[in-house]
């Protein structure tokens, strides 16, 4: 690894460069809209690319040596400066952040073409702004900064958002109120931690806690900072804002964002419980395993009920994901080493299932022109291959091996069996039992029924040979997605398969470093 | 106990030889090639197979990790006596099986073959590995995969009842292995901290009794495949599927993954002596005995001739479970040998089944008086069947029965024996019927012109070769009588 050994400059500034190369990219990408349509998207390509690139690097760089990168931001040192740390939670959903930006964006190159024509600048630049704070609220050891970035990703999402259908500038309204609120919420509590503490490096009021885990302010500040998360993270029953947002937005936006907004906040959550607010006071001496867990288990319950109830794809997806989030903070808030594993593992699986379920969204959408499950008729026939990889995304959400989704399942619900929620182990099974009814419902209208206005309804033997002519006549017209969508999607789906059978090494190698010893 | 293990990547390959024809078989252009790729890899599989068998028979065991995905656990195979068994059954029956759904696919120009055998490449695969896996999580991953694998099969021709057949099939096998194996898998790790098969189990000194009777009952019923009732009725509503599919899936490789599954829980997971400790062993005789007697009476009153034998089929498996639950040496040897017996001759009932079926398009058993002397060789080969599955010599069937009647006296249980008496009987009443109506029936009632007329040679060959099997296995039942007893001296510890 001599690659790493010289204080080479590029590669030390790496932390500041994964969060502003996306940064710079975006203005330069708004800028040159103007002037040329056809110039932010390579931009952009280049500028994801470079960025996934950077995580890479970054990754193998934490878990080649195993020490946490301190990055100094213009070479003030922390308490008073801000940092960056890239330690090995950090560094893994830097390196999701970006693989999935990255991913989406090529996935959807002809969507974004038509559908963002006379919009390429804003659209790019806003892409772009949008992975960057992503990226720096990832990165960032600062609780203030934080909030900045917050701000930064929250702004060009309600944008993206609103460049969705007509009705999409309503939701994103919705999704701004409740979302300025959750950040306003957190931006409060970060104020009482800096009254109470004098500080805002994580780090830095990490190790003053243990003096003050008296303060009442402390306390008003752990609440409202986690109010202000859970509004973020859409979890039940401040979840409003979530399904409308995502469902009126665009294909490539919801893409990007569906996967990655509330796992990003879940990730913040842990951050601060963690770093800042030190586990010892989280489970310890707070004790807010039950009534967390509860909350978990009512959102898991209610996403799943409310996906039941959704005749069209993508609500039901988002339904999901709401659902999904009871998972994560469900598992982390159980409090033993198993919970915290599946969770932070769950960040990842569920983020690649998403991005999945939702390129397979853009590719039915492309197809059809519909997003009723009603419009999926005869899709196995005519796009083997797309429904291939939906069917292995749509069972990692269920949790069949070998598919990721089964393996974080499987410690969220050893986690739970640990601490005794058995609770939670019955909503995860609860939970995994209707997504199989809801995959499977779509998969019965893909199945058994032809391809638009062809019936047939032929059951018994004597016309078996008219039946066999109508499906081969389906057959034989297999018309796919074309590869730009299809190959990527086809990736991101085995992607599935080999996150899961790597979980034990992902677990072992990466999520084991990143929770503290102190939990058991 | 010293068991000497062997590494080798051989049951991985055995396992994926048929996933790996998938492609060729999907990129064919011509049936013939697609065929082909079939019949290349139900071939080299057998050899795989059956190259390990001397290994096997030396007592030793065959080991390979493919992956660790947990501390403990990981996606292993173990290649053991049990295993070996039921592989040696899927697999030659598989060649046999593709060579009868190549005649009764074609003869009845069967819309979307190609899917059709893709899916039954990845259901054999799916199957080998149950029957080669080391742990219950490697278990539990292919029991899943055959699951999945089979819905396109069964649903096969994408009508009206195809779909609620399918729906039927996914609620009973899909929320049984999530709703109940699954927990009971996460408790069982939790509380013993590994889930490899040891041979006397894992639970002991770990669990206490009610939890060991729940856990027990979560795995007998979640592995809704052995169709234990009340878990049973999706194989009736399976028999929509064609009649190759319910042949192999539904009398060999699907129902027998639930069976083995089962026995496997039952000896390397909860071990003999918790089951014997906390009584549950009775208590699983007399739900697989309910089992045996309320299907064998149900079977004799259905007049199709597939859902009849569905039904035999359900009241079969429960011998398997009958004699292992019985925890003497003999039974376990016939509960396991009558995995091999019964699928050689319930595969030959089913292929008959679809013969007539080809030949004639008659599935009521009612509309079969006088067949025998349309079709004379499938007629003589169901008798064969039915002899062996109800336990006549010269069958092959007689030998797995008279261990699990030994067993039941050992155990000194003879409630169970008047339970496997009376159900021969049941199953001799419904099976009889058939085979006198189809020979013996009044001159008046006969049904069919006085001419031979057989289904298509690919449809009899095979139902010939399995015939003759189940003949042979009564006089050389040594391959599978090793095998089980070998496997009971492991499990037993004698």
């Amino acid at each position: 690894m001599t690659f790493f050994d010289g204080d080479s400059s590029l590669i030390s500034n790496l932390p500041a460069i994964v969060v502003t190369l996306p940064l710079f990219a975006s203005l330069i990408a708004g800028f040159l809209g103007w002037k040329n349509r056809k110039a932010p998207y390579p931009i952009a390509a280049v500028a994801l690319f470079l960025t996934f690139i950077s995580s890479v690097v970054l990754m193998i760089q934490v878990m080649s040596t195993g020490v946490a990168i301190e990055y100094r931001m213009a070479g003030w040192a922390a308490p008073v400066g801000i940092v960056y740390v890239i330690d090995h939670l950090s560094a893994l959903v830097i390196l999701l952040i970006t693989s999935i930006a990255f991913v989406n964006f090529i996935a959807n190159k002809s969507n974004i073409d038509t559908v963002f024509r006379n919009k390429a600048g804003a659209f790019n630049s806003l892409y772009l702004l949008f992975t960057a704070g992503l990226l720096g609220m990832t990165a960032t050891g600062d609780a203030f900064n934080l909030y900045v970035l917050m701000e930064i990703a929250s702004l060009s999402g309600y944008a993206l958002i609103g460049l969705g259908s007509n009705r999409a500038p309503l939701s994103t309204l919705n999704y701004l109120f409740l979302g300025t609120i959750g950040a306003t919420f957190y931006l409060l509590g970060v104020g009482y931690i800096y009254i109470a503490t004098g500080s805002l490096n994580m780090a830095d009021i990490a190790s003053i806690m243990p003096k003050i885990l008296d303060s009442s302010m402390i306390l008003f500040a752990f609440i409202i900072c986690m109010v202000g998360l859970l509004i973020k993270m859409a979890i039940f029953p401040l979840h409003g804002w979530l399904p409308n947002a995502y469902s009126e937005s665009a294909n490539v936006a919801a893409g990007l964002i569906a996967p990655l907004t509330t796992k990003v906040t879940i990730y913040i959550m842990i951050r601060i419980c963690l770093t800042l607010f030190t586990p010892q006071y989280t489970f310890d001496y707070l004790n807010t395993s039950d009534l967390m867990v509860w909350l978990a288990i009512g959102t898991i319950i209610f996403g799943s009920l409310s996906a039941l109830a959704q005749k069209d794809y993508k609500r039901m997806l988002t339904y999901i994901i709401i659902a999904e989030v009871g998972y994560m903070v469900g598992g982390f808030f159980l409090g033993n080493r198993i919970g915290v594993s599946g969770a932070i593992l769950h960040i990842v699986n569920d983020a690649a299932m998403t991005l999945a379920l939702f390129m397979a969204a853009g590719i039915f959408m492309w197809k059809t022109g519909e997003e009723s499950q009603e419009s999926l008729k005869g899709m196995f026939a005519k796009m083997p291959f797309t429904m291939a990889g939906f069917t292995v995304a749509a069972l990692s959400v269920v949790g069949v091996p070998p598919t990721c989704g089964f393996f974080s399942k499987w410690y969220l619900i050893s986690g739970g069996i640990a601490a005794g929620q058995y609770f939670f182990v019955a909503a995860l099974i609860f939970s995994s039992l209707v997504n199989a009814i809801l995959f499977f419902r779509i998969f019965e209208i893909a199945h058994f029924e032809p391809f638009k206005d062809h019936h047939h309804h032929s059951s018994n033997h004597s016309n078996k040979g008219e039946e066999a002519s109508a499906h081969d006549t389906h057959e034989q017209t297999i018309k796919e997605a074309p590869l730009g969508m299809l190959i990527p999607f086809m990736a991101v789906s085995i992607l599935l398969v080999v996150l899961g059978l790597y979980s034990g090494q992902i677990v072992n190698n990466i999520i084991n470093f990143a929770i503290p010893s102190s939990i058991l | 106990m010293s068991i000497e293990t062997v590494l080798s990547i051989k049951p991985v390959l055995a396992v994926l030889v048929s996933l790996l024809a998938i492609p060729g078989i999907i990129s064919s252009r011509s049936q013939n090639i697609r065929e082909a790729w079939t019949f290349a890899a139900a071939g080299i599989k057998l050899l795989l197979v059956v190259s390990m068998l001397p290994i096997i028979l030396d007592g030793k065991t065959i080991n390979y990790t493919l992956v660790q995905v947990f501390p403990d656990v990981g996606i292993s195979f173990r290649v053991d006596a049990l295993g070996m068994l039921f592989a040696l059954v899927a697999s030659s029956l598989w060649i046999v099986t593709s060579l009868y759904s190549v005649g009764y696919m074609r003869s009845l120009d069967e819309h979307s073959q190609t899917r059709y055998f893709a899916f039954f490449a990845v259901a054999i695969s799916a199957t080998i590995g149950v029957a080669f896996s080391a742990n219950l999580l490697t278990l539990y991953l292919f029991y899943e995969i055959l699951s999945l694998a089979t819905y396109p099969l069964v649903t096969h021709h994408q009508d009206k009842e195809a779909r609620s057949s399918g729906r039927k099939y996914l609620l009973y096998i899909l929320g049984g292995s999530i709703g109940l194996a699954l927990p009971a898998m996460l408790i069982t790790y939790h509380f013993t901290g590994t889930l490899d098969f040891a041979p006397h189990g894992v639970m002991a000194g770990h669990i206490n009794s009610g939890l060991a009777m729940l856990l027990s009952m979560m795995f007998l019923f979640g592995f809704a495949k052995v169709g234990i009732m009340p878990m049973h009725s999706w194989l009736p509503a399976a028999m929509v599927a064609p009649t190759p599919v319910s042949a192999l899936l539904h009398a060999v490789a699907v129902v027998k993954v639930g069976a083995f599954s089962v026995v496997r829980v039952m000896t390397g997971i909860i071990g003999t002596g918790v089951l014997a400790d906390f009584n549950i062993n009775g208590i699983i005789c007399a739900i697989a005995s309910i089992t045996i007697v309320v299907a064998s009476l149900i079977a004799l009153s259905q007049d199709e001739l597939k859902r009849r034998l569905a039904f035999s089929t359900i009241g079969q498996l429960s011998y398997i479970i009958l004699g292992v639950a019985l925890l003497s040496k003999s039974g376990m040897t016939g509960g396991i040998l009558h995995i091999a017996m019964h699928a050689f001759g319930k595969i030959t009932l089913f292929f008959c089944a679809g013969a007539i079926f080809c030949a004639t398009g008659i599935k009521y058993i009612s509309k079969m008086k006088g067949i025998g002397r349309r079709m004379p060789i499938t007629m003589t080969a169901f008798l064969i069947g039915s002899l062996s599955v109800i336990g006549f010599p010269p069958c092959g069937g007689f030998i797995s029965k008279w261990h699990l009647v030994l067993g039941t006296i050992e155990s000194g249980s003879l409630i169970f024996l008047i339970v496997l008496l009376l159900s021969s009987f049941l199953n001799a009443a419904y099976f009889f019927p058939v085979f006198y109506n189809a020979f013996f029936c009044s001159a008046d009632e006969v049904l069919f012109e006085d001419r031979v007329e057989e289904a298509p040679l690919w449809c009899v060959v095979p139902l010939v070769i399995t015939a003759s099997i189940s003949i042979l296995l009564f006089f050389y039942p040594q391959p599978f009588l090793n095998l089980a007893s070998l496997a009971v001296q492991t499990i037993m510890g004698v």
